[in-house]
């Protein structure tokens, strides 16, 4: 069974960045898919990957990671500046970031237009065991 | 911000003093894109060397490397860099992966860990580079997130960034779809085992390291 655990951004809004990459970390070490509304900064996905990195072991592989993000791609002023005021007003929640765990999610596959999100057959590796 | 800031006034101090520091060239990218291929054509073909050992097993490259001053020259201009090799950016890594390769269990386990400390490394090391070429494989799809995050970092810290499409040799290479994955930045296609448009490659670098 997959769960999939949403984390509001009002949630996340409250902890320092530290804590926002440690409480991401500690979901998805429970072999959960993470939610996450609105978009994490470079840095803060550079330091999930580095924290990432710090607690891989034989039961923690990592994770999969993906992000996203509406934005203009033919770089229309009017929409920068229509996303630039909506991150002021509401903070960086447009967006979703989808954490999951190694063990679980095979792969996400990121196109311009769909995102696919493929898991391992976990019954497999069960009964490999 | 302070990043910013300090970086700013590093490089404002430089030019004030002209005491010019070298240039860190650095090569980023996924695993197994052909970054140490590239560091060798280039140490190579200014002089006459390689620099790092590079193979088809993920994370070879499990330790930076650095070759100093190297000396490019292209139309009557000349470059001078160290060029920064770096191990392959990944966000998930299975010592069960490396015994694939014939390693033994314990041989994968160690590999596993040194390239997990090789991942922690590159990116401690994003923000001493002055210029960074994000070499991709030119065979697979450019929307990863790891790409993603590279560039969004350099972008961040407002290191100049040449993107390299690699493995141009190969048939189902698509230079087109890493430039429109990566509108922003100039892509230069390449072939780093064959050599194929190194000329290019070069011309290039002059563009983003100043």
């Amino acid at each position: 069974m997959i769960t999939l655990q949403f984390v509001p951004y009002s949630e996340l809004i409250k902890l320092t960045p530290v804590g926002r990459i440690k409480k991401i970390l500690d979901i998805a070490k429970e072999n959960k898919i993470v939610l996450v509304e609105g978009r994490l900064k470079p840095s803060e996905e550079a330091e999930l990957i580095q924290r990432t990195m710090e607690e891989v072991n034989k039961d923690f592989k990592g994770i999969e990671l993906c992000t996203i993000y509406p934005e203009s791609k033919n770089g229309d002023t009017i929409d920068k500046l229509k996303a630039t005021m909506l991150n002021v007003l509401i903070g960086n929640r447009r967006g979703l970031t989808i954490i999951g765990p190694a063990t679980i999610v095979k792969e996400i596959k990121r196109d311009p237009n769909k995102i696919q999100l493929l898991t391992n057959n976990l019954n497999k590796k069960k009964r490999r065991k | 911000m302070i990043k910013n800031i300090s970086r700013f006034l590093s490089n404002l101090f430089s030019s004030i003093f002209k005491r010019r520091r070298s240039v860190k060239l650095g090569l980023y990218g996924p695993t197994n894109s052909g970054k140490s291929t590239l560091a060798n054509r280039i140490s190579k073909d200014w002089l006459g060397e390689e620099m790092s050992k590079a193979s088809k097993i993920p994370h070879e490259t499990r330790e930076i490397i650095i070759k100093e001053k190297i000396e490019v020259k292209s139309k009557g201009k000349t470059l001078t860099f160290n060029l920064v090799d770096t191990p392959g950016i990944a966000t998930k890594i299975d010592y069960e992966d490396f015994l694939k390769y014939n390693m033994s269990k314990k041989e994968a386990k160690q590999r596993a860990k040194e390239a997990t400390k090789g991942v922690i490394e590159s990116i401690k090391w994003l923000d001493s580079m002055d210029c960074v070429m994000v070499v991709l494989d030119s065979t697979v799809n450019p929307y990863s997130q790891v790409n993603i995050t590279i560039i969004g970092n350099l972008a961040a810290r407002d290191i100049p960034v040449l993107v390299v499409a690699n493995k141009i040799d190969i048939k189902k290479s698509n230079i087109k779809k890493v430039e429109d994955a990566f509108p922003q930045y100039d892509v230069v296609g390449i072939s780093a085992e064959y050599g194929h448009n190194m000329e290019d490659l070069y011309n290039a670098l002059f563009k983003i390291v100043k």
